[in-house]
């Protein structure tokens, strides 16, 4: 149908693209409605790879065994993404294809190294993360395919997430962080500090050449590049990303993370 | 006479609406019905400043009824203290968001892509109220000789404060229909003051309405926002549904609402303050700016409140406080809780703190030492009679919130403590009362007596306490009283449910009216007498206390019949990582006379207390080109569950004698302390902020970083922006 | 679109996108459900599908298809609303119905910091939260005593707690 009968949006579980809809901002009038497709919820492991479906729910994933076990930082996001109300509707498919730049749980992805699952009516394409956003809001995402899924090989190391809002609870982020490290090396992604959700990965060459965490925090300081907008200053997203990058450091020193 | 079982003031009774509102049977304006009815919209300006040069209507107006300014019969204005606000623009555009054309259709999905086109001629805006010379209101109170007292004091301390915008966000929205009605014109909505939709409404349609109806109906929220705005709303109603002769809905979605709608006035405030090296303030000048936005509307009624409790709850012999409300290009401020009186003591309390600082005092000594007491008098010259309280508050905040301990465990412990002294007059400043000339009534009914007033119940328990006050003055059981809906064609003007006045003036009017009834019927119950003589109603009417006295002119004289008074400590952390203030626990003392229903008093004080934490803490209005950006729940973001604090709440009682059962006002009170007891519980961590909201980035503004104690914190590694930095 | 509203078959001819908070209230006359901001951020609009707390506000008419909707209207929430009134756990009143049914998810005995979360999807503008705490915690309170005098009237050898 996306191949034949396009443009069509995808909606998921409606709680982005309704409001944009809602509000006539939406150009878009024809949808195909993805939400009777209960095979798209399943989160189950495919060997030693966890397959979290498209249209899994965050409430879903906050009560997932695998998700608990496999990916914590994952249910960390998905517990902060909005009121209980939100989580019981929205998904990880609608989180990844709104692609915001302050999606909560696109850090971790990131950072995770995940897998997107990407189906056309003809074939299936994995697309690790790094290789899908190609810039504000876009990707590499054919018209004629669906995300049916996100898959994430085992996490060596410890996790590390926070987000930073407007407030305590259904907050948008000002800045968000997940991070993984192994001894001496970290995978670390940023979000809400530029156009896409992308690994710092200067950053963690730094980290990596054994530079130290003051001289990572300067090199991040200069690799990110946040905005002011409604929400937030520059000033106060680069302080923070770099204040965040210290605290996982710190934390992750020693035993146990997340 | 039916012995009263139980008396009902004192008693935390039912409510009157629990029910309904626990059902949600309860009633709204968009929840009611009307045959025929078409919806309403309003197409607004997109420019704050210029001339309309074309109007052009790029729609299928088949079925649809479209109104401008050539459609007013009456006088094109809002009538409120001035009439310098149009209904709808003529020409000149002074604000974005200023309505301009009204449409209506049967359909909401036609009436939603009807497109507009305007052609502006745009000028550049006044943003910038410091830059404003356009005055709306020039006040100036003087007690003593400011200037040769300075000469005595020990130190001078000078402090510039700032307050921004709040948005009320009562979580319904504004709402009217209008309905035509037998030649006139009846407005059911969201409304506070009925009456004062009625007399704009009078002004507006002049003699092409035989009469003006205004009926409010049930309200989900009100806070100030919904005092003086639906007499806009009620007359874009009104004009179309004349002009289509059916009934008009005008409902506004939440971003219009929070775009086009009053919000509290922004503040400056400049305090120079002479003290004693022992701590008594000797001289004390004040400076306070209010941005009104483009019309007057009740700009000079905030100053005037703003400027009287600008001096705070102390005792000074040499006080000038001056105040300026001026014009900008903003969609116009308006009232909201507290009314001008949060703005000016913000900035009175976090100047007190500086003042302890710069002596080397506990803020809390320094508050004993001047807090005003029974004989002392007010920057206005009024003395206080023994209802003055602000001592016995400050004690029971300070000790039940063992205040002492936490402050001097300091920032080691990596929480803030602060506190803050305050009131609020009960009722409209000076001669207001008397102008307003207030009436309520009671009637008898077959079960019992019925209640008559203008005044609204908003979430406060108008309902309720009137209901108790009159069992009471009646002897009567309190379920034998109902209270009815305030509807112009039925209920007389009680004034506005404004000013923390509805207990205590329409209250009291209510008790005398119910005592007088109570000797007419003699010893029958109301129900007996009815059965046996028929109806009889009793109408009362204001009654000034003889010794006020108010000069409007010199701003001196008795300036509010009493006042509460109220004390708040707040217990803060600061996240180092991410300069996040989270309160930890609020504690209140406030003095209210007499809680009338113990309950609802408390669950004002808490109510008023979280509202004011998102607005020290949370609530940023961010403009642009003169229009408000973050216009949805999503970004402007006022306190969740989360974000809310436990408040523990003391209440006082200390009866005022011309108030029912001793009761003074008290909606109001509890907005005016937090603000500033959370920045000062900031600045006990180091951090010297003056301004609010005290967001996260206001923080990484002022951080000196000694308060750290984690490696993360070496927040001067950035230069900090000077977007806004305010002036020390 | 067939759905199961309050415990009734219903039929409503609606497009699929219509959001079923509009539904709710002029198709089906329940206006116990309330619009407060339409992005899904106040949670007025709460309901239940399928036994689950969302904000109708975001939800299309399509996805309830075959699934049970309770509103307000028909929740089965006595103790709790009973509770709400007595502690004046409502002023305005605008926020409650959603409160209410946000507040059915939570279990027995919940702490202050599960019974926040529980509500953080819903605005309250009037109580500061404070009185809504009290009220869950009475209706708590009243189950318990309920609950206790069943395992009495059973017979056993523990005594009822007394939370």
């Amino acid at each position: 149908m996306l191949r034949d009968d396009g443009p069509l949006i995808p909606l998921a579980g409606a709680t982005d693209l309704y409001v944009a809809l809602n509000f006539g901002t939406l150009p878009a009038t024809r949808f195909v409605d993805l939400w009777p497709l209960h095979g798209l919820r399943r989160i189950a492991m495919r060997g030693d790879v966890l397959s979290i479906g498209a249209l899994a729910t965050y409430t879903s994933m906050v009560r997932s065994r695998l998700v608990n076990q496999r990916v914590p930082m994952l249910v960390m996001a998905a517990r902060e993404i909005g009121g209980v109300q939100i989580q019981n509707r929205g998904t990880i498919g609608g989180n990844i294809a709104n692609g915001s730049p302050a999606g909560d749980t696109l850090p971790v992805l990131a950072a995770t190294d995940a897998v997107i699952v990407a189906r056309s009516a003809d074939a299936e394409r994995r697309i690790p993360f790094a290789e899908y956003y190609t810039g504000y809001r876009a990707s590499v995402l054919r018209p004629d395919e669906l995300i049916v899924a996100v898959e994430i090989s085992p996490v060596r190391g410890r996790q590390w997430f926070r987000k930073v809002g407007t407030r305590a609870a259904q907050a948008i982020s000002k800045v968000v962080m997940a991070a993984v490290r192994d001894d001496g090396t970290a995978r670390v992604a940023l979000g809400s500090v530029g156009p896409v959700v992308a690994r710092i990965r200067q950053t963690e060459a730094t980290l990596r050449a054994g530079g130290g965490i003051d001289a990572a925090a300067a090199t991040l300081a200069r690799e990110i590049q946040p905005i002011d907008d409604i929400r937030s200053t520059a000033d106060y997203r680069r302080q923070v990303a770099v204040n965040l990058l210290r605290q996982f450091w710190v934390e992750t020193e020693k035993s146990g993370s997340v | 006479m039916a012995s009263s079982t139980e008396r009902a003031v004192g008693r935390s009774v039912a409510r009157k609406d629990g029910i309904g509102k626990a059902t949600g049977q309860a009633l709204y304006a968009d929840d009611l019905a009307f045959p025929g009815m078409l919806w309403g919209r309003t197409i607004r300006s997109e420019i704050p400043c210029g001339r309309v040069r074309a109007v052009r209507r790029a729609f299928d107006e088949s079925g649809f009824t479209i109104v401008d300014y050539r459609d007013i019969p009456g006088r094109n204005v809002v009538a409120l203290i001035e009439l310098d606000q149009p209904c709808l623009v003529e020409t000149d555009v002074r604000h974005s968001a200023e309505p301009i054309l009204l449409l209506a259709h049967e359909d909401r999905e036609r009436l939603a892509t009807a497109r507009v086109d305007i052609d502006y001629d745009a000028s550049p805006p006044l943003l910038d109220p410091e830059q404003s010379s356009v005055v709306f209101k020039h006040i100036r109170i003087e007690k003593g000789d400011v200037d040769s007292a300075f000469g005595h004091a020990d130190l001078i301390i000078e402090g510039t404060y700032r307050t921004g915008a709040q948005e009320h966000v009562y979580i319904e929205p504004n709402v009217v229909t209008a309905v035509p009605e037998e030649g006139g014109i009846a407005v059911h909505g969201s409304i506070q003051c009925p009456y004062y939709v009625h007399k704009a409404l009078v002004t507006l349609l002049g003699d092409a309405v035989s009469h003006v109806r205004v009926v409010q109906t049930e309200t989900g929220g009100g806070f100030g926002g919904k005092e003086e705005y639906p007499s806009m709303i009620a007359a874009h109603a009104s004009l179309l549904a004349l002009k289509a002769q059916r009934p008009v809905r005008i409902i506004y979605d939440r971003t219009e609402d929070m775009v086009a709608t009053t919000k509290r006035h922004p503040s400056v405030v400049r305090h120079r303050t002479g003290v004693t090296r022992d701590g008594r303030l000797v001289a004390m000048d004040i400076d306070v700016l209010m941005d009104g936005g483009a019309y007057v509307t009740l700009s000079p009624v905030v100053l005037s409140r703003g400027t009287i409790h600008a001096a705070g709850p102390y005792r000074c012999d040499h006080v000038r406080i001056r105040g300026r409300a001026v014009m900008t290009n903003t969609p116009p401020n308006g009232a909201f809780r507290g009314f001008g009186a949060p703005q000016t003591q913000f900035a009175m309390e976090v100047q007190m703190d500086r003042i302890a600082e710069s002596l080397g005092i506990d803020p809390v000594r320094l508050r004993e030492r001047n807090a005003l007491r029974s004989g002392d008098t007010t920057a206005t010259g009024q003395v206080l009679g023994d209802d003055c309280s602000a001592l016995e508050t400050l004690r029971r905040a300070v000790k039940r919130s063992r205040y002492r301990e936490k402050r001097a465990a300091g920032a080691a412990t990596g929480r803030g403590v602060g506190v803050s002294l305050f009131y609020h007059g009960s009722g409209f400043t000076g001669s207001g009362e008397l102008r307003l000339a207030s009436r309520a009534a009671v009637e008898l009914t077959e079960r019992g007596v019925r209640v008559l007033t203008s005044s609204t119940e908003i979430g406060q328990g108008t309902r309720t306490m009137h209901a108790q006050i009159v069992a009471d003055a009646l002897g009567i059981p309190y379920d034998q009283v109902e209270v009815a809906q305030p509807d112009t064609a039925r209920v007389p003007d009680s004034g506005p449910t404004v000013a923390s006045r509805t207990c205590m003036v329409v209250g009291g009017i209510l008790q005398r009216a119910a005592t007088e009834l109570r000797s007419r019927i003699g010893g029958m119950s109301p129900a007996a007498y009815f059965a046996a003589h028929g109806p009889l109603r009793i109408e009362a009417e204001y009654e000034q206390p003889d010794w006020i006295r108010w000069d409007d002119e010199q701003y001196r004289g008795d300036a509010y019949a009493t006042y509460g008074w109220g004390c708040n400590v707040a217990e803060v952390e600061v996240d180092p990582v991410t300069l996040e203030v989270r309160p930890v626990r609020l504690t209140v003392a406030t003095d209210v006379g007499k809680a009338i229903h113990p309950a609802l008093a408390i669950g004002q004080i808490e109510g008023g207390t979280a509202q004011a934490i998102g607005y020290a803490l949370l609530e940023h209005v961010v403009m642009r080109d003169g229009a408000m950006a973050n216009s949805q729940l999503t970004n402007y973001t006022i306190p969740t569950s989360l974000d809310t604090p436990p408040i523990d709440v003391t209440l006082v009682e200390n009866p005022y004698p011309g108030g029912p059962f001793g009761a003074k006002g008290l909606g109001e009170l509890p907005m005016d302390g937090p603000a500033p007891a959370l920045v000062n519980a900031i600045r006990h961590l180091g951090y010297d902020v003056r301004e609010i909201p005290a967001l996260p980035e206001v923080l990484l503004r002022h951080a000196n970083g000694s308060s750290s104690s984690a490696p993360w914190s070496a927040v001067g590694g950035v230069a900090p922006s000077s977007v806004g930095a305010s002036p020390s | 679109m067939r759905f199961q509203l309050n415990g009734r078959d219903v039929d409503v001819g609606a497009h699929p996108l219509r959001r079923l908070l509009d539904v709710l209230r002029e198709d089906c006359g329940l206006t116990g459900t309330k619009e407060g901001c339409g992005e899904g951020e106040c949670g007025a609009c709460t309901v239940l599908v399928d036994g689950e707390a969302v904000v109708s506000c975001l939800v299309p008419i399509a996805h309830v298809e075959g699934c049970s909707v309770t509103t307000i209207e028909g929740v089965d929430a006595g103790r709790l609303q009973r509770a709400f009134m007595d502690e004046v756990g409502a002023q305005c009143g605008i926020c409650t119905p959603g409160m209410i049914i946000a507040a059915m998810s939570l279990g027995a005995n919940p702490t202050r910091r599960e019974m926040q979360r529980a509500l953080a999807g819903n605005l309250c503008r009037c109580t500061g939260y404070e009185a809504i705490f009290r009220a869950i915690r009475a209706a708590d309170r009243a189950r318990a005593s309920v609950d206790g005098a069943q395992v009495e009237g059973a017979a056993t050898t523990s005594t009822a707690t007394d939370r």
